[in-house]
């Protein structure tokens, strides 16, 4: 297994935990974690294919997805604020009444 | 015996610092409070940074760290320690752990058995000594402008939806 196929496998790792721990935890904010960590493995991944095909367009790519996780996260943390300001607990299931 | 291991060195680290990084993201699933989420989040990220150094793109190993555990997980912490609400009493996991489980096997299995198989070989030779971060904002600045400003305006808007969400909260508590 060379380094590449390595890598690439720990990206997919990552990605894989970080969507189970999407799904499966019940905290708001360990899910929020659970995101960034889906994005830092496709940043890994994005980063190794660079790597192997000597291009800049995946550093590109990898500062374009460390924008958009500044911006998710600054939208998402206030949201969470008021939601446990409203339901006093970040339990996922107290926010079932939720529409739209 | 050392020189051996001097000589392999560089994949030594890389391969220690992908188990660290692994053994962070599994224990992200299996504790229980916050806190120690975002800290084996935080060594996650850090090992992540140590294998982009590396690999030679020392420019995004350090915008891994100043970006990320420097901004996006410190402002994690914060709001950790600032909502402080305790809840140990609770189920860990949710309904869907079976369906959870079986959504990461598969897409695990899939894509780890593609990549076991081998990826085809890229043309390109790769380059002596990494990236250069001139070459870098070379290509970022010529090619890739229109992305560049098309960022700026998704954080002006990510800016503006955070004072509109401050808004409602403040009429909230009035009405």
């Amino acid at each position: 297994m060379d380094k590449t196929q390595m890598l690439l496998g720990l990206a997919v790792a990552m990605f894989s935990l970080g969507l189970l721990g999407v799904i499966v935890r019940r905290n708001v904010l360990v899910m929020l974690m659970c995101m960034e960590l889906m994005l830092n493995g496709v940043n890994l991944s994005l980063v190794t294919f660079a790597q192997q095909t000597a291009t800049t367009t995946g550093a590109v790519l990898v500062f374009l997805v460390f924008v958009v996780a500044t911006a998710e996260i600054a939208l998402a943390i206030p949201i969470v604020l008021l939601l446990v300001r409203d339901k006093r607990t970040l339990d996922l299931d107290a926010y079932t009444d939720l529409k739209g | 015996m050392i020189d051996a291991l001097l000589a392999n060195l560089d994949s030594l680290l890389l391969g220690l610092f992908a188990f660290c990084a692994l053994v962070g993201a599994a224990l992200m699933i299996v504790l229980r409070q916050p806190m120690r989420v975002a800290m084996a989040l935080i060594s996650t990220m850090v090992f992540l940074g140590g294998i982009y150094g590396l690999l030679g793109v020392h420019f995004i190993a350090a915008f891994q760290v100043l970006i990320y555990v420097g901004a996006v997980m410190v402002f994690m912490v914060y709001v950790i320690m600032l909502l402080e609400v305790r809840e140990s009493f609770g189920p860990r996991y949710s309904g869907l752990l079976v369906p959870g489980v079986i959504g990461f096997v598969l897409l695990l299995g899939t894509v780890g058995i593609s990549i076991w198989r081998g990826l085809p070989k890229s043309a390109v030779a790769q380059p002596e000594g990494g990236y250069s971060i001139g070459k870098f904002a070379i290509t970022f600045v010529n090619q890739y402008w229109l992305q560049f400003e098309l960022t700026s305006v998704l954080l002006v808007a990510a800016v503006v939806a955070a004072l509109a969400i401050i808004k409602v909260s403040r009429r909230g508590l009035n009405g």
